[in-house]
């Protein structure tokens, strides 16, 4: 540890270009600190800047959706498609709506929620809560952004070029073969593919990164069981990440090698089986989506703690739920595939398993109501956020326990029931969890405070939209709406309305909070250490906002006795 | 490719078929829709063109069926349709509940649903409770100073004893559940279902082995002929009431899946695969189900419609179609027993349990033959 200062220090001296005072605070020039970095911090603010623009790009693709839904019938679908330069012809229209659902989920898993957790918040935080100078590998943390970048451009890329009944991957984000094989001739699958390796390699090698720091570069005294629940979630993330991640780049290779090499892995008529591809996509897709909701158990802890007044409840109880829900994640994938015609024990097994889930989620949740119990609650930004997540993320996890059921999973299959369930629990869970973490630490990331009458503002219109967005689509689910559908028959008209309705709702309250964020970046009140008071008692609190470019150039040491 | 297809199926049937030639679309996609070169990039174009032949649909080269049923006779003659659609039956409405079963599966487990939705409601509600309790009485105002209370080993185990008690309490008619779901009573009917982009078509090998290719109706059609939009054919699936009707699914070229919310039933149609499932419908209707997996361009645009009808009925429905009912005399033509229908050789059965698994491939290899004896008497 004390050897990464000592070398920062190194380069700072070589570094002739640059002046010649070796402060702490001494920064490079804008490209090699922009391009070049392998500073956590600004690495961390790459990933957000990233992962806000990619949130602005799959945002809008939902209201392009939420706008052809809101009546039954095509609306705009064939406009748009000669707008894209796609021929005249009705499938070529309607191939562009399984484009949008396509590009609106893999940006939102691959290029918002894992980069704005991990990359982000993760990268700015876990070095400095474990009193860490910088991350273990801080050049392989560079080339973890920056392999994200042809990523994305490689996904974007793939709607101007032929995917089989039109431009673009339009097979869902699951790209189940034989749809993805056989049934979309045209690069724009393989781009789809080759985009993900590229996401996945830059996951690998940020979750060994994060592997390693946590494992070795712990300030001293800092036992595990003294870590912040924040670094627990991102080291239980990064195991996760490192385990289903290849997986999943076995199983997209496949795919590439049915597409382009004439392999049979998942075509019948060769000897393969299109659902072992399934297995395999879900084996790596159950855990992805702890891995996009873990980091913001995370965040929710320290948010509920530090507006509580109040350490952490039952600290261990809570890094250990998290170890038990990373670890059974592992073992239900096949519950996303009840209908695929699973055998009958097969079906008990994974009803069970799945269920099992809800025990340790269970005692996150009352662990964090706990917190608050007996504190003294201060209703700051970050807080109602984290307040709202908890409801939130209790009504999508509850659906969760109805679809568990395998038999009745026969019924909700594919319908919007499933759709409202995991937007509860990531549109209203993971990215509720990222607007707290967000309002927690802007004042520390960028130094100054925002307004906190538009952060509330923010919230209420977006608690308000995204419940109006997404409650009406149980509904539709009862009332058997099938998923990726972008006409329906009549009867599903007024929830569909009414879900369009939430979602203006919701996109009014995120004009609010760019307002904010350019509100505070250029005129916002200077933010002290610690705005929030004796309630934040993890070390990013004990660093000047914004921290200096090389913190903890002295170590900090953790007293014993209970930290939390 | 759509176009041939249609255009055979409409030679065969003529009276039906005007809605065949091109799936149904918005008023405003209307323009696209009316040029027959609109799929010839689908990837289904280099499937064989529709023959004359309609059996010929079994074998899995073929995966184009021509769309006209096993014998030719009854061309000329129009298929019946029996039960109009009744709103709120067998297709949705603007309801916040399920839509109504018809099956005592579909029974059980709505009220299945029914505890769960009371279970859920309850947990949420308890969490809001606690969560409006700590906002009142523990906010600063009301509560300056904190308590340092972090551990509380008895109300810890409570909260993680307690799910454990009702998820038990969930699992119990879950299980019970699914294994009614799998105990396959001896199939009064079976019938094959065979996903195509974009249309379903469905095969009776227990009476004669011809084929029903099912189309969506434009919105015109529809509206002419009193069905909800989206959800009308041109062919539907008959069944008779009061009976089990055993469904095979599988897929010409991408997964599809066969689903009737009304039934209770949903599974998946695989290529290279057969799965099983079964339904018993309690009363005479039509009901409506739509394709619920992802499976191209018009995934939206194959919806399923299954006339469950009398056996009188279903004998005159099976007659117009050409076909014969078990126990009755063979038809002269040997063509019923010429071609298996079996779709793909490397298909693998999914059901686990050894006897319907068995009864499975034992169903398939009798009704390939098309004997009457094969799952015994369908129409008693």
């Amino acid at each position: 540890m004390t050897d990464t200062t000592a070398n920062a220090h190194f380069f700072d001296h070589g570094g002739d270009a640059h002046g010649h005072h070796h402060d702490a605070d001494h920064k490079p020039g804008f490209f090699a600190r922009w391009f070049m970095s392998t500073n956590h911090k600004d690495i961390g603010t790459l990933y957000l800047i990233f992962a806000i623009t990619a949130g602005i790009i799959g945002g809008a693709i939902s209201g392009l959706m939420r706008a052809e839904l809101m009546e039954p019938g095509i609306q705009y679908l064939p406009t748009w498609a000669h707008m894209w330069g796609q021929p005249a012809g009705n499938d070529a229209a309607l191939h562009l709506w399984n484009v949008l659902i396509t590009a609106h989920g893999l940006i939102m898993v691959f290029f918002m929620v894992m980069p704005a957790m991990i990359g982000g918040f993760g990268n700015w935080f876990v070095p400095i809560m474990i009193g860490a100078p910088d991350m273990a590998f801080p050049r392989m943390n560079n080339i973890s952004f920056w392999l994200i970048i042809p990523a994305f451009l490689l996904l974007l890329g793939s709607t101007f070029v032929p995917g089989g009944t039109g431009d673009g991957a339009g097979t869902g984000w699951t790209v189940y073969a034989p749809l993805s094989t056989s049934g979309s001739a045209g690069p724009a699958v393989d781009m789809a593919i080759l985009s993900l390796h590229l996401a996945g390699a830059s996951s690998i090698l940020g979750a060994v990164n994060f592997i390693t720091t946590i494992f070795n570069m712990r300030a001293p005294g800092m036992t595990l069981h003294k870590m912040p629940l924040f670094a627990w979630s991102v080291l239980v993330t990064a195991f996760l990440l490192l385990l289903a991640l290849p997986v999943l780049a076995a199983a997209i290779t496949m795919l590439l090698t049915d597409r382009n090499f004439g392999t049979t892995f998942f075509d019948a008529s060769g000897g393969g089986d299109p659902i072992l591809y399934q297995h395999l996509f879900w084996f790596f897709g159950h855990p992805e989506v702890y891995i996009m909701i873990l980091p913001g158990f995370g965040m929710i802890s320290h948010i509920i703690a530090t507006f509580s007044k109040k350490p952490v409840f039952g600290y261990l109880g809570m890094a250990y739920a998290m170890v038990a829900i990373g670890v059974v994640g592992f073992v239900v994938w096949a519950h996303h595939m009840y209908t695929t015609g699973l055998d009958v024990n097969t079906k008990m097994y994974f009803t069970a398993a799945t269920m099992v889930i809800a025990v340790p989620t269970g005692i996150k949740i009352f662990s964090w109501i706990a917190t608050m119990w007996g504190g003294s609650i201060d209703f700051k930004v970050p807080m109602v956020w984290a307040i709202g997540f908890i409801f939130m993320f209790t009504v999508g996890g509850v659906t969760g326990v109805v679809l568990s059921n395998g038999g009745i999973d026969n019924y909700y299959q594919d319908t919007y029931y499933v759709v409202a369930h995991f937007h509860y629990v990531l549109s209203l869970g993971a990215v509720f969890s990222l607007f707290a973490g967000f309002y927690y630490w802007f004042p520390k990331m960028s130094g100054r405070m925002y307004s906190e009458l538009l952060g509330h503002l923010h919230f209420w219109g977006f608690f308000i939209g995204v419940n109006v967005l997404f409650f009406p689509m149980h509904f539709l689910g009862r009332q058997g709406m099938p998923r990726r559908y972008p006409d329906y028959p009549d009867a599903f008209g007024y929830w569909n309305h009414i879900a369009t309705i939430g979602y203006m709702i919701m996109a009014g309250s995120m004009a609010i909070f760019f307002i904010n964020v350019f509100y505070t970046l250029f005129a916002g009140k200077k933010a002290p250490a610690n705005p929030w008071g004796e309630g934040a008692t993890t070390l990013e609190w004990t660093l000047p906002s914004p921290p200096p470019y090389h913190q903890f150039e002295t170590l900090p040491v953790i007293e014993g006795g209970d930290h939390h | 490719m759509k176009s041939l297809k249609s255009l055979g199926f409409a030679a065969a049937l003529a009276a039906m078929t005007l809605g065949g030639a091109a799936s149904a679309q918005a008023p405003a996609a209307t323009p696209a829709t009316t040029s027959p070169t609109a799929t010839a990039t689908t990837p289904d174009s280099g499937q064989a063109p529709a023959t004359a032949t309609a059996k010929d649909s079994a074998a899995p080269a073929a995966a184009a069926s021509g769309g006209a049923t096993a014998t030719a006779a009854p061309a000329a003659s129009k298929i019946p349709e029996f039960n109009k659609p009744v709103p709120g039956i067998g297709q949705p409405t603007d309801a916040i509940s399920l839509q109504p079963q018809f099956t005592d599966i579909g029974l059980f487990a709505q009220r299945f649903d029914t505890a769960l939705i009371y279970i859920i409601t309850a947990i949420c509600l308890i969490v809001l409770g606690l969560l409006g309790w700590v906002i009142v009485r523990y906010n600063r105002r009301a509560n300056p100073t904190p308590s340092r209370t972090s551990h509380n080993t008895v109300i810890e185990i409570v909260w993680t004893v307690a799910p454990v008690l009702i998820l038990l309490c969930i699992a119990v008619p879950s299980i019970k559940l699914l294994a009614r779901q799998y105990s396959t009573p001896k199939a009064d009917l079976t019938v094959k279902v065979i996903g195509h982009q974009w249309y379903w078509s469905y095969q009776y090998p227990d009476n004669g082995d011809f084929e029903v290719v099912s189309n969506i109706l434009t919105d015109a059609q529809d509206k002419a002929k009193g069905e909800p939009r989206q959800l009308g054919v041109d062919a539907r699936m008959v069944v008779p009431v009061n009976s089990v009707i055993k469904i095979i699914t599988t897929s010409d070229d991408v997964i599809h899946s066969f689903a009737v919310p009304a039934f209770w039933t949903k599974m998946d149609a695989v290529p290279g695969r057969l799965n099983e499932t079964w339904f018993k419908v309690n009363k005479t209707g039509l009901y409506y189900g739509q394709c619920s997996e992802l499976c191209g361009a018009r995934h939206g645009y194959m919806p399923i419609a299954v006339d469950v009808v009398t056996r009188e009925q279903f004998a005159q429905w099976v007659a117009a179609n050409g076909g014969t009912m078990p126990g009755a005399a063979k038809p002269a033509s040997s063509d019923a027993t010429a071609n298996s229908p079996i779709s793909n050789p490397t298909a693998t059965t999914a059901n686990p349990e050894p006897g319907a698994g068995a009864s499975t491939t034992a169903t398939e290899n009798t009704t390939a033959a098309a004997t009457p004896a094969s799952q015994g008497a369908t129409t008693n």
